[in-house]
């Protein structure tokens, strides 16, 4: 092989200079996969775009969460660098001058700060760079000391004043000498010796070298006292600034690029519960969340020809014009579709199945449909959110993700939950009914759909009545019935007198006005979910849009490659599909690779192996299998041959990291797993 | 579970003078509302209760707690749906459950049960079987059905039933016991209920003991399939309990046999090599069917590289074959570098090195690493044109596992026009990388279990049946004093007999010069000291002998070579003589 050597370990390949300038293009991979790849240009430029698009929205979105923490960031190191300058005039504020400005973020997110650097950069005229370069410089010396800082300091200060070189953007007269601002990436992997020397140092060269700390923590602010003694942290000037937990930041997300019409492209209830509870078990990670999208979104556009219609409604009009024939074959092979065929009449069904220019049309109008089913389903949706993300337990769940991954999975009006939030509803005050019913009014009145327009008016409607309500001043007449007094029984007349009053009850169901307008409501939004809030599976051509495959996510974001290896070495059948392999659970036949074997035999030692014990359980097996296949001559050679292969197979356990060799007895190893039995 | 619900609920209208309201309500629950199994909506219909209970407000944040049967619905591993991935629903627990105390015959056993039935399956050991799996479950009471089951039955006759039915599986392998005396003889630190085991001995005797161990073997597997939170709890304290109980004794219960018993003993590499050249691998055809799969791939391994994720492949066998294959079939107009991490010279620096001498022709030289690093990402975020994939075989080798070779290689990774491509092997190699890390790598993960064999990543370790380079085996030990003089010979032999004479003494430290000196000229070999002195030294350059001052400033004499060997060495030179 080209690449193994015992003297290097790395090796570089360059391809002669003509031939790397054509370098291929990154569509020819998309295509190049799949064998009848459709529309595959098409499909990887809608990708292209819609994940450029979804990219620049989550952006767009973690700039506007942040910008009232960067908005009152920078306000403090105004504040602070005014400060400066006062107290450089006034020599009274000597003493305060020993303190430096901190600021402590609190953070949830890991790339905010590297955005905050490139925005402080910009806001005030402290380069990084210059100042690390001193440093460097500094360095060079070998003697850095906070003199040579400072003294580089009113140089750079003093140098860049009259020229104003780069500060021609916030060139105000103010800045006149800027505050240099250091940022502390993750002060907990600070050490603190270094910290506190650090802060103390510095806090006493202030005067010159005016420094605005801004730390970043992740855990919580009591860390800075942890780290700081009492003296130390007495020379800061703490405020402290507190972003957007990393939950809301999920939620402003979803909301943002899942519940919208904005993005054609959706994902199936699985694959969000995947998603969500990656995020919410494993990492908190918004990142790794927008990763699993745009992985989700790839392997959609890659697996479903059809994808090529995942785009914008009138796009999507247009190229389904275009469409090949082999593509109509795709579309009626469509689950969903062929469920809507059969509903059809015959005549229709058969120009559906042959009518490729009446099957288009249909397409047409059905992608219009999913589209305003979308559209609805996202307003009901958020409606209902209203009403349940108020109860208490929330049966079906505080946020708006939960109540979606139940309505994608299953009709909603099923589940036992939903019973429940509706028992609960009915049972609601009319100060929180009119707030959440005015919510939802906001809510349909945002959008101009024509069909959800009367529920915008009957939303309205609920609420003037119960305004007149509240002016009428009903009198209740009072049911006494109830609070007739329960004397003492014994059980069965009590159980006797209980069921005659629920009798008595459900007869005379005497409510009030408010009770009935309530039940209205109650129903109303009963009627508007089970009206709106079906399942995709329902819509024909919901493949489309939809991805669903749910276990490559997990494959590939989040994988367990213990248990992967775990199973290779105990069941490998799985792997091979051999029939002299299958074996019960637990059980390994004998012909099985070495490994597994040497593998098998090793389980049941327990903290240290004797080698010559496992070499000779070992040939014992394999002898047997052999042994089956030809019955040879037991040559000394053959054991050789066996011992070899239990080398190997041992060697290779090592590198897996099974076992490592130990000095506590001779010829032993160690194990390194426990268990196994 | 239901039975003791309704069983509950029955109980409550026994009562009879309770608060009036509480049983209305209960009763009027039980009629009105559909019956809600799940706790929670449950007492959710009721107001009254709720408004009574003021926890439930404080309870509205651990409602944000996520329920652990949702996390095993979604993101445990299912067979059915991800056919490609290792599954194996209980596969983790073994894999991570605790040691628990074994038997120094159970491998042995094993190996005989598997060799004695070989195209029949055998179940591994006793504690696979069905029957002895429900003993400790029932009498513990864990599962429901069983609870239901133990109460239609008699009790007093389902136990009785149980230790028969124990008895014949503790009969089965003691069919085999012929064989297993022979590795039994040798035991050292054996206790006697285990010799006994095999001695057919009374039944009573290994009954009694051997339940309650069965017992606590079994029951940690068994018990993880049960949800109930306090089934756990139980579980947990269990294998705390039994892991303490494995390490608590210094006690190695193995045998004593050492591989210089055994005539081969260590093989060379070349010879090692040679053996199995000879060996045809089993299941080629299935294998081969495997790389085909993964070959498949390549285009969008391809595909994901450019739009910014990296991949690591994972699974057992060697993927060097098939990142080879990746290599020549899709990267030959590009720009890659190859590297190997079980090299056991291989360092981040190298790596860099070669990137930025032979990759960027840039001749100069940096002051550290990480200048280096950043020479490079410039130079790289400069030129978007530039592209260059990096293939590394075992990103988890001990020279690159360290954190900030780690943290180096995951930089270079999460430049735009930098591909990665890695595979990993270790058992915890995912511990490498914390979630800056991760994130820097951007991986998705890929399952290539190929069961090749590690040829290449194995054959640079120092393995463990290898014949170490750094040590002297026997035929170095020949070889080198075939070179010198007969009276040199002579010298070393002596110094051989008398350290194999004070084997036993375990205070030997060495043979002092003095002594020394005087047993060689006694011997005739040397005239003066500094003839001893001057072939010493040629010694202590071979290796041959190390020196070490003792506690009374005297130097000592010692061959660094373990005694088997040297004993060898004493036989083959008498056998020459």
């Amino acid at each position: 092989m080209a690449t193994s050597s015992v003297s290097k370990g790395c090796f570089v390949f360059k391809p002669n200079f003509k031939k790397r300038k054509i370098s291929v293009p990154v569509e020819d991979y998309f295509n190049k996969g799949k064998n009848e790849s459709e529309d595959s240009k098409l499909r990887f430029e809608t990708y292209q775009l819609i994940w450029q698009q979804m990219k620049s929205e989550t952006e767009r979105l973690q700039e506007e969460l942040n910008k009232n923490l960067f908005d009152s960031l920078i306000e403090f190191l105004r504040k602070s660098y005014s400060g400066f300058q006062k107290s450089s005039r006034d020599w009274g504020c000597q003493i305060k001058l020993r303190e430096i400005p901190t600021a402590a973020l609190i953070l949830d997110m890991k790339h905010f700060l590297q955005k905050l650097v490139s925005q402080l950069m910009m806001d005030c005229c402290v380069d990084e760079e210059t100042k690390e370069g001193s440093i460097q410089v500094a360095q060079k010396k070998t003697h850095c000391s906070m003199d040579s800082l400072s003294s580089w300091y009113t140089n750079v200060t003093r140098k860049t004043d009259p020229k104003m070189p780069r500060k021609k953007r916030t060139s105000s007269s103010q800045w006149q000498s800027p505050p240099v601002v250091l940022i502390l990436k993750d002060m907990e992997s600070f050490t603190t010796k270094v910290l506190q020397d650090f802060i103390i140092i510095s806090s006493q060269h202030l005067h010159e070298f005016p420094l605005i700390l801004i730390f970043g923590i992740a855990t919580s602010p009591i860390i800075i006292h942890r780290l700081l003694p009492h003296a130390v942290s007495s020379l800061l000037c703490i405020e402290l600034f507190q972003s957007l937990s990393c939950k809301e930041h999920l939620t402003t997300v979803l909301d943002k690029l899942l519940l919208t019409t904005q993005f054609p492209f959706k994902l199936s209830e699985k694959v969000l519960q995947i998603l969500t509870n990656i995020f919410l078990y494993h990492d908190f990670s918004i990142q790794n969340f927008i990763k699993g999208l745009q992985l989700s979104l790839l392997e959609h556009f890659y697996s479903q020809p059809l994808s090529v219609l995942c785009c914008n409604l009138p796009e999507a009009k247009r190229r389904i014009n275009f469409l090949s024939d082999n593509q109509c074959e795709n579309i009626r092979r469509l689950p969903s579709f062929r469920r809507y065929v059969e509903k059809q009449a015959s005549e229709k069904q058969v120009a559906l199945l042959t009518n490729e220019r009446f099957l288009k049309e249909e397409i047409q109008s059905l992608l219009e449909n999913l589209h305003v089913y979308h559209s609805n389903y996202f307003l009901v949706l958020r409606c209902l959110h209203q009403f349940t993300s108020s109860l208490p337990k929330y049966p079906l769940g505080r946020q708006i993700r939960e109540l979606y991954c139940t309505c994608l999975e299953k009709n909603i009006w099923d589940s036992e939950e939903y019973v429940s939030a509706l028992q609960l509803l009915r049972m609601l005050a009319k100060d929180e009914l009119m707030t959440i019913l005015q919510k939802c009014f906001k809510i349909f009145k945002s959008t101009s759909e024509k069909q959800l327009g009367s529920t915008a008016k009957r939303i309205e409607e609920f609420l003037a009545q119960f305004q007149n309500l509240d002016e009428a001043k009903e009198e209740e007449d009072t049911s006494g019935s109830l609070s007739k007094g329960l004397q003492k029984t014994d059980l069965y007349h009590l159980q006797k007198s209980l069921l005659e009053m629920k009798e008595l009850r459900r007869t005379n169901k005497k409510q009030t006005r408010f009770e009935v307008l309530r039940e209205k409501v109650v129903n109303f939004i009963d009627s508007l979910v089970r009206e709106y809030l079906l399942p995709p599976e329902t819509q024909p051509l919901h493949e489309v849009v939809y991805f669903t495959a749910g276990h490559t996510l997990r494959e590939h974001l989040n994988a367990a490659p213990r248990i992967a290896l775990h199973t290779a070495l105990n069941n490998p059948y799985y792997y091979l599909k051999n029939e002299a392999l299958k074996s019960e659970e637990g059980c390994i036949p004998n012909v099985a690779p070495d490994i597994c074997i040497a593998y098998k035999l090793h389980l049941e030692c327990s903290r240290l192996i004797n080698l010559v014990d496992w070499s000779e359980a070992f040939a014992t097996v394999v002898t047997a299998a052999e042994k089956m296949d030809a019955d040879s001559a037991t040559s000394e050679e053959r054991n050789e041959i066996i011992h070899a292969r239990f080398i190997r197979a041992v060697s290779e356990l090592e590198l897996l990291g099974f076992i490592k060799p130990t000095k506590q007895k001779t010829d032993h190893v160690a194990r390194l797993t426990w268990g196994g039995c | 579970m239901m039975s003791k619900l309704e069983l509950k609920e029955d109980r409550m209208l026994e009562v009879q003078f309770v608060g009036d309201d509480d049983v209305l309500n209960h009763i009027l629950d039980r009629e009105a509302g559909a019956k809600l199994k799940k706790e929670r909506t449950q007492l959710l219909v009721n107001t009254k209760k709720i408004i009574k209970k003021p926890e439930y407000d404080l309870e509205e944040d651990d409602q944000e707690v996520l329920k652990d049967q949702n996390y095993v619905e979604v993101l445990g591993r299912d067979i059915q749906e991800s056919l490609k991935n290792g599954s194996a629903a209980d596969g983790g627990n073994k894999v991570y459950s605790f040691q628990n105390r074994k038997h120094s015959e159970k491998m042995a056993k094993l190996a005989s049960e598997l060799a004695k039935t070989p195209r029949k399956n055998v179940s591994l050991s006793l504690k696979n079987d069905p029957e002895i799996i429900n003993i400790p479950q029932c009498s513990k009471g864990h599962s429901a059905s069983d609870n239901v089951q133990l109460k239609n039955n008699d009790k007093s006759e389902f136990l009785s039933t149980a230790p028969s039915g124990l008895k014949k599986r503790l009969i089965v392998p003691r069919s085999h016991s012929d064989s297993e005396s022979e590795y039994s003889t040798s035991n050292s630190e054996d206790d006697d209920g285990v010799a006994q085991e095999n001695e057919e001995d009374t039944n009573e005797v290994i009954l009694n003991q051997k339940i309650p161990s069965q017992n606590r073997a079994v029951s940690a597997p068994v018990c993880k399939e049960t949800p109930s939170k306090k089934m756990k709890r139980d579980k947990t304290s269990d294998l705390v309990e039994e892991y303490f109980e494995a390490h608590s004794s210094s006690k190695v219960l193995t045998s004593d046999r050492t591989l210089q018993k055994l005539k081969r003993a260590k093989l060379d590499q070349q010879t090692l090599r040679n053996l199995l050249s000879k060996v045809s691998p089993s299941f080629s055809a299935e294998l081969k069917q495997l790389s085909q799969q993964y070959e498949q791939l390549f285009h969008k391994w391809m595909l994901q590289l450019r739009l910014g994720f990296n991949i690591v492949l994972y699974g057992l066998g060697s993927k060097r074959d098939l990142l080879e294959r990746f290599r020549t079939t899709v990267l030959q107009d590009s720009i890659h570098v190859v590297i190997n991490g079980f090299f056991p010279g291989i360092s981040v620096k190298s790596i860099l090195n070669s990137i930025t001498e032979e990759v960027l022709n840039h001749m100069g030289t940096f002051r550290s690493v990480l200048d280096q690093l950043d020479w490079i990402v410039n130079k790289f975020k400069e030129d978007s044109s530039l592209e260059l994939f990096l293939l590394i075989h075992n990103l988890d080798s001990q020279m690159l596992r360290g954190d900030k070779s780690q943290q180096i290689i995951g930089q270079l990774s999460s430049l735009r026009n930098i591909y990665l491509i890695a595979s990993i092997d270790h058992l915890n190699a995912p511990l490498m990388w914390d979630h800056a890390k991760q994130s820097l790598y951007n991986w998705l993960w890929y399952e290539t279990t190929t069961y090749s064999p590690y040829t290449e990543e194995t054959s640079y370790e120092n393995s463990l049946l290898v014949k170490q380079s750094g040590s002297l085996p026997l035929s170095s030990l020949i070889h080198v004093l075939r070179s010198l003089t007969p009276n040199a010979r002579g010298i070393f032999r002596l110094l051989i007999k008398y350290q194999l004479d004070n084997l036993d003494n375990p205070s030997y430290i060495g043979l002092s010069f003095q002594d020394f000196y005087q047993q060689c000229r006694e011997a005739f070999l040397v005239n003066s000291d500094l003839t001893l002195r001057a072939q010493l030294t040629e010694f202590r350059d071979h290796k041959l002998i190390r020196t070490k001052k003792g506690t009374d400033g005297v130097e000592y004499l010692l061959i660094p070579v373990d005694n088997g060997t040297l004993r060898d060495f004493l036989e083959r030179e008498e056998e020459e003589s």
